[in-house]
């Protein structure tokens, strides 16, 4: 097979691996400062990616554009799920926390249902089938618009955790939960606001992908999955990680396709995990506990 | 006791003779009345929703058609069609076809799916209830012996041997010459029928001038298929032999633009979804120019005119050849239980069954010879035409003698 096959395929693995990364920061955020794994990741995506198709039918708003009004509208929607439901959970034995946020993933998966129906639905944009042609490289324009989203929206989390104060404050939470509250910081607003965060980045992230992949209420337990797995890899906690981890998940499942078996790619995937686990349990770029 | 009807006083004994002798009505008299003017149940087993959810909701348009055809044909036969949706799911199937019959199907009909159609057949064998396929092509389904199913589709080899007998001759229409071909299929049990069909009978056919470079399998439910486009790209191939499910299709379509890949064409040996209404109103223009060959209806059959009348009386915004194929076999799925019904005149599970193995229906819909059972439950002789969407309609292309426009092949460039 040609070299530019290759250089293709990796280079459509890494743009798609970014917008896997932005999803997977959302649940590293929020693990990494609140401690709970939200397990209703994936489906939240789902919920915001209709809401990008009602935007783009309703008032023909195109996704990357929609992402601004549908990140708000999730960390609206995180930072009151956080602050209602989630927070009595907080110092409550994990295995509760578990359930509850498995039975938000129901209630969200089922809703959707009922609301969207089971078809797959999707947003066509003018430059849907354009692509760049660099020699014999061949780049889905969709997939650079998407990748350099997800770029811009994990450069400025990263500026929001490092040069505000919120930000430094949400890290100390992370850092000592008793010194934060010590210090007197309101750690109860200040987990709001990062499950707030977390979830719309997993919002943008829905917008993003909603340029790549056509979207079904089933497909929340997938991408969940998928996020866990990059969150893993990268290490619990990381946003670096996991933005790292996005990208070598994404680059893995396009060569694995095109190296082993198209059907099978998603078991490099695994392959990657079941390596890190054994070699490296705290992750690609996580901190030894 | 006095009646209040009749002020007349009813007493312990009259009451219990009353009784009595409605009890020996109902167990002698009436259930003959009852059976001769009762329903026949036929129970419809379809994906109305999940991946297949377009596909499963054309053919329920066959079903829901059914009785003003049938009507319009003469059988004077109640139907109650029981609706019940597989979720495109195998697991979902079975439970659903017990369901059916525990509510009081009399006959089953369905699934679009070779996996569903599978498992409903055990569930029919094992309840000793009639299950009539509309479509599956998995062979295995009726080489099991099985007493109570029936198929009027042709099995995968059979779609397989008409596929590239009408490939023979698209080339031959066309002065075209490929040399090589890349087989993409799902890998779904219908896939993987077709993948043993065509592996077994592609070396022996020596009229087909072009030899497949590479096989390349997929997940019907998958999101995105840019990995498997590049491989069967890099294969350098000059047509794509594709066995396809509908969102896969697009998706591939979708891709190969992306990809700027110019091949001579896409050729569906005999499977879903390029078709099918949905793929036209995706795709658009982008629709244009894939061929399938598939078992079609006969656009100049007496049955047809009547279908159509009905579908679009039915279905006014819509138009019959969209549907063409799951419309068709599902009524004719649903006429073959009523025909039964009628010969029977019962709704007994084993008078259906011998009165479904007795058919013989020579004016029919679909291209092919009568509808006729094998001892094995088959339809032998249904027949494929080659569809070329044109115009962003399917347009019958080949055999010359029922074509409607010639066939575009190779296909232009997609810019222009």
């Amino acid at each position: 097979m040609p070299l530019d096959f290759y250089l293709n395929a990796t280079l459509s693995g890494a743009l798609t691996g970014l917008v896997y990364g932005l999803m997977a920061l959302g649940l590293s955020v929020i693990f990494g400062v609140v401690r709970v794994v939200n397990f209703a990741h994936g489906e939240m995506m789902t919920a915001a990616m209709y809401v990008a198709i009602l935007l783009a039918s309703a008032f023909g708003l195109d996704p990357l554009v929609a992402m601004f009004p549908v990140g708000a509208l999730l960390f609206v929607a995180g930072y009151l799920l956080q602050r209602t439901l989630i927070n009595p959970f907080i110092v409550r034995p994990e295995h509760t926390q578990f359930m509850l946020m498995v039975a938000v993933a129901i209630i969200l998966v089922n809703a959707q249902l009922l609301i969207f129906g089971p078809n797959a639905r999707n947003v066509q944009v003018e430059y849907a089938l354009d692509s760049y042609a660099l020699g014999d490289i061949i780049i889905d324009k969709v997939r650079v618009y998407a990748a350099l989203a997800a770029l811009a929206v994990a450069g400025a989390l990263f500026a929001f955790f490092r040069f505000t104060l919120t930000g430094k404050a949400i890290r100390a939470c992370a850092d000592n939960h008793l010194g934060a509250q010590v210090v007197g910081l309101n750690v109860k607003q200040l987990y709001a606001i990062t499950f707030g965060i977390g979830s719309a980045c997993v919002g943008a992230a829905g917008c993003m992908l909603l340029l790549l992949v056509d979207v079904t209420p089933v497909q929340g337990p997938g991408y969940t999955l998928l996020a866990f797995i990059i969150v893993i890899v990268g290490g619990m906690g990381s946003l670096t990680g996991a933005l790292v981890s996005g990208l070598l998940i994404g680059v893995t499942e396009a060569l694995g396709g095109l190296l082993i078996l198209p059907s099978a790619k998603s078991m490099a995937t695994f392959a990657i995990l079941i390596l890190v686990l054994l070699f490296r349990p705290e992750g690609l770029l996580g901190r030894r506990a | 006791m006095k009646n209040p009807a009749t002020g007349r006083m009813r007493s312990r004994r009259r009451i219990l003779k009353a009784a009595a002798a409605s009890a020996a009505l109902t167990s002698i008299g009436f259930p003959a009345i009852v059976r001769g003017q009762s329903a026949l149940n036929v129970g419809v087993l379809l994906p109305v929703s999940g991946t297949q959810a377009f596909i499963g909701q054309s053919c329920k348009r066959g079903a829901d058609i059914a009785s003003e055809v049938l009507g319009a044909l003469g059988y004077k036969v109640p139907l109650k069609l029981m609706h019940a949706d597989t979720e495109t799911n195998v697991d979902v199937a079975r439970s659903r076809a017990e369901k059916l019959i525990n509510d009081g199907a009399h006959v089953l009909v369905g699934p679009f799916d070779s996996g569903a159609a599978a498992a409903i057949a055990q569930v029919a064998e094992q309840k000793g209830v009639p299950f009539v396929i509309n479509i599956a092509a998995a062979p295995q389904i009726t080489e099991q012996g099985y007493k109570y199913v029936f198929r009027n589709f042709p099995t995968a080899p059979e779609l397989v041997r008409n596929g590239l007998a009408l490939i023979g001759d698209l080339f031959r229409a066309t002065n075209t010459v490929p040399r090589t071909a890349v087989f993409m299929h799902v890998n779904d049990t219908f896939g993987q029928a077709m993948r043993k069909g065509i592996g077994f009978l592609l070396p022996k056919l020596d009229f087909l001038p072009f030899k497949v470079v590479d096989t390349i399998s997929y997940d019907p439910a998958a999101r995105d298929l840019s990995v498997e486009v590049a491989k069967a790209k890099a294969t350098n191939a000059d047509f794509m032999l594709l066995v396809s499910r509908l969102n896969d299709a697009i998706l591939l379509r979708r891709e190969i633009v992306k990809q700027r890949w110019n091949m001579m064409g896409i050729v569906s040996p005999g499977s879903p979804g390029m078709y099918e209404e949905q793929y036209y109103k995706t795709l658009g223009p982008l629709s244009n120019y894939p061929i399938s060959n598939v078992p079609w209806y006969n656009p100049k059959a007496e049955l047809t005119a009547i279908v159509d009348k009905a579908f679009t009386k039915r279905f006014p915004k819509d138009r019959l050849m969209f549907h063409a194929l799951n419309v068709g076999y599902t009524f004719e799925s649903i006429l073959i239980a009523a025909d039964a019904f009628r010969r029977a005149k019962s709704t007994d599970a084993n008078a259906l069954t011998q009165a479904i193995r007795e058919t013989d229906i020579k004016s029919r819909m679909m291209l092919g010879g009568p509808i006729k059972f094998s001892a094995k439950g088959q339809v032998d002789g249904n027949l494929s035409a080659c569809v070329q969407n044109l115009n962003q309609r399917p347009t019958v292309v080949l055999p010359a003698a029922s074509a409607e426009a010639r066939p575009v092949f190779p296909w232009p460039h997609y810019k222009s």
